[in-house]
């Protein structure tokens, strides 16, 4: 199967060993799309090594960036201003609801209801919309930026921002009566593709995948970022780890997402975006234009970086994907020594043999969906 | 006493001279032990009563090229959580070069291991006995070199070569 099968959203070669429509043994193939971003990290500063994590999971840049700056401040030890940590739990969870939204379009698409995938891309559209006023780019943003965000967002912003959150919960409900009671999704989703509580734990899987098998973890819980602790919002969880429950898992979050934007929204707190780390933090534009000190300092950080201390660290965040950590080893100078990224995707994959292993072949491509895996980060 | 200190202070106890070394960074502890006895402390730090170290992480691996005389060159990294604990860990392996760059597979312990033992194969060469299936993940079969190695160029071996095209008609003769 593949390596161009619409159900793998990249390029998975499968190697299926059949007993007439059984599968007997699955042989995943992957490495089409690596392109040595581990390795080419080390040849970049770290503030130019952040561009390359937007190109690992491209459906949620901004978990990423989060992730990455997050390993880096922990190295430098600097604290965060509020607003800037409150805006990163925005971005993310705008990030994770246009990440799910573009599970939930593929996903369907894959079983055959088509419907789905034009409301589900309608409201992705208004999402990316709303980043692209902020941070300038749809996909690719690096705008969560190592000591803050690469600026405050626009006067413009709150107003659509506002009209998405108060009218998602609505949306949600429309793809449920799409999907939640529909005969045929059932059929298709239910019982199949099954991964047991223990096996989940030993395949380290994480994200929508561990929780539809009930385990509790997510990492904005079990080791809270960015203030996540501050919010109010539950962890969703499974109870047959099926496909079906995959799917209500992720439909549930989205609307705890939802939940989290909107107290964002409403708590954010006024103040700079970025920390007060004059060796680390490019100045204001404005300051740039108008103070000598900050345009060398400007040219300083751009064009030679920063040191960062001799050690090493390892921070992550609950991407879309499941828990997305970046190990970063420094030896004191501008450059990472070692930028390890723990994908979820890939570790998540892990699995697939173990899920479908057994069943029928046209149920591998329910549960491939099921996965949500991305190949730019499986293969880095 | 803090967890991590608990968790070291039985580790120790139990594996004495097994345990190299023990740091701490940012709240991080990262424990060295000796390669030789990876799998009984692994086994050790999964199935004790208090430990219950469930979840491999991460596991993988960094290249100290730059290392000065008798220190060893590979390091292999195990990131360690525990769902009942909700506490994290940090295990180092040192593997040398001139050992045959090898040391016992993890991969019956947590599955998560076998794919990421197989990467680490795929980057650095370092062997890991007894795994099931210990082949290049990522890149292909025909490769030359392990690019995560400190002295693998970042551009590659060929890069000012052309790509060579090779038709199928040419490969059956």
């Amino acid at each position: 199967m593949g390596p161009q099968h619409p159900a793998t959203h990249g390029v998975l070669r499968l190697l299926l060993e059949l007993d007439g429509e059984i599968i007997v043994k699955a042989v995943p193939h992957m490495g089409y799309l690596h392109r040595g971003v581990e390795k080419l990290s080390e040849t970049m500063t770290y503030n130019q090594a952040l561009t390359l994590t937007d190109r690992l999971d491209y459906t949620s840049g901004l978990s990423n960036n989060l992730s990455y700056c997050l390993a880096v401040e922990k190295l430098l030890d600097i604290e965060i201003p509020k607003r800037a940590q409150y805006l990163r739990v925005m971005f993310a969870e705008f990030q994770r609801i246009a990440a799910h939204l573009l599970w939930i379009a593929t996903h369907a698409l894959d079983i055959g209801a088509m419907t789905v995938f034009f409301y589900a891309f309608r409201e992705r559209e208004t999402i990316l919309g709303i980043l692209e006023l902020a941070t300038g780019a749809r996909l690719t943003p690096s705008f969560i930026r190592i000591g803050g965000l690469a600026k405050d967002i626009p006067d413009t912003f709150e107003e659509p921002a506002r009209e998405f959150v108060a009218d998602f919960p609505q949306r949600v409900d429309e793809y449920e009566t799409l999907l939640t009671d529909n005969i045929i999704w059932k059929k298709r989703t239910r019982n199949v593709g099954a991964l047991s509580r223990e096996d989940a734990v030993n395949y380290g899987v994480t994200g929508p995948v561990l929780r539809a098998s009930g385990v509790y973890y997510d990492v904005r819980k079990a080791y809270p970022y960015s203030s996540y602790d501050e919010f109010d919002f539950e962890i969703p969880l499974g109870e047959n780890s099926d496909v079906y429950d995959r799917y209500l898992v992720r439909l549930r979050e989205m609307r705890q997402s939802n939940r989290i934007i909107k107290q964002v929204l409403e708590k954010l707190p006024e103040g700079p975006v970025r920390a007060k780390a004059l060796s680390v933090v490019a100045p204001d534009k404005e300051d740039v234009q108008s103070d000598i000190a900050a345009l060398i300092r400007h040219f300083k950080i751009m064009a030679e970086g920063f040191k960062v201390p001799r050690g090493e660290v390892y921070a992550s965040v609950e991407s879309p994907k499941g828990e997305l950590g970046f190990y970063v080893i420094s030896d004191g100078t501008n450059k990472p020594f070692r930028m390890r990224i723990r994908p979820p995707s890939f570790i998540n994959l892990g699995a697939l043999p173990k899920i479908i292993e057994g069943q029928m072949i046209a149920d591998a491509v329910a549960a491939i969906g099921s996965i949500d895996i991305v190949l730019g980060e499986i293969d880095r | 006493m803090s967890r991590a200190d608990e968790v070291v202070n039985k580790l120790k106890e139990n594996f004495h001279d097994g345990i190299i070394k023990v740091e701490e960074f940012r709240g991080e502890v990262s424990v060295t032990v000796d390669k030789n006895k990876i799998r009984d402390i692994m086994l050790f730090l999964r199935d004790t009563d208090k430990l219950l170290y469930d979840m491999l992480t991460d596991l993988c691996g960094v290249d100290y090229q730059c290392n000065a005389g008798d220190a060893a060159r590979f390091e292999i990294v195990y990131l360690l959580r525990s769902s009942k604990f909700n506490d994290r860990l940090r295990i180092k392996a040192r593997v040398r070069e001139e050992e045959d760059c090898q040391l016992s597979t993890v991969s019956d312990i947590w599955r998560a291991a076998d794919w990421l033992e197989r990467e680490v194969y795929d980057m650095f060469g370092i062997k890991f006995n007894n795994h099931p299936d210990l082949r290049r993940i990522l890149l292909v079969d025909e490769f030359v070199g392990h690019p995560l190695r400190k002295d693998f160029p970042t551009e590659g071996y060929d890069f000012a070569e052309p790509f060579s095209v090779q038709l199928e008609e040419e490969l059956n003769g």
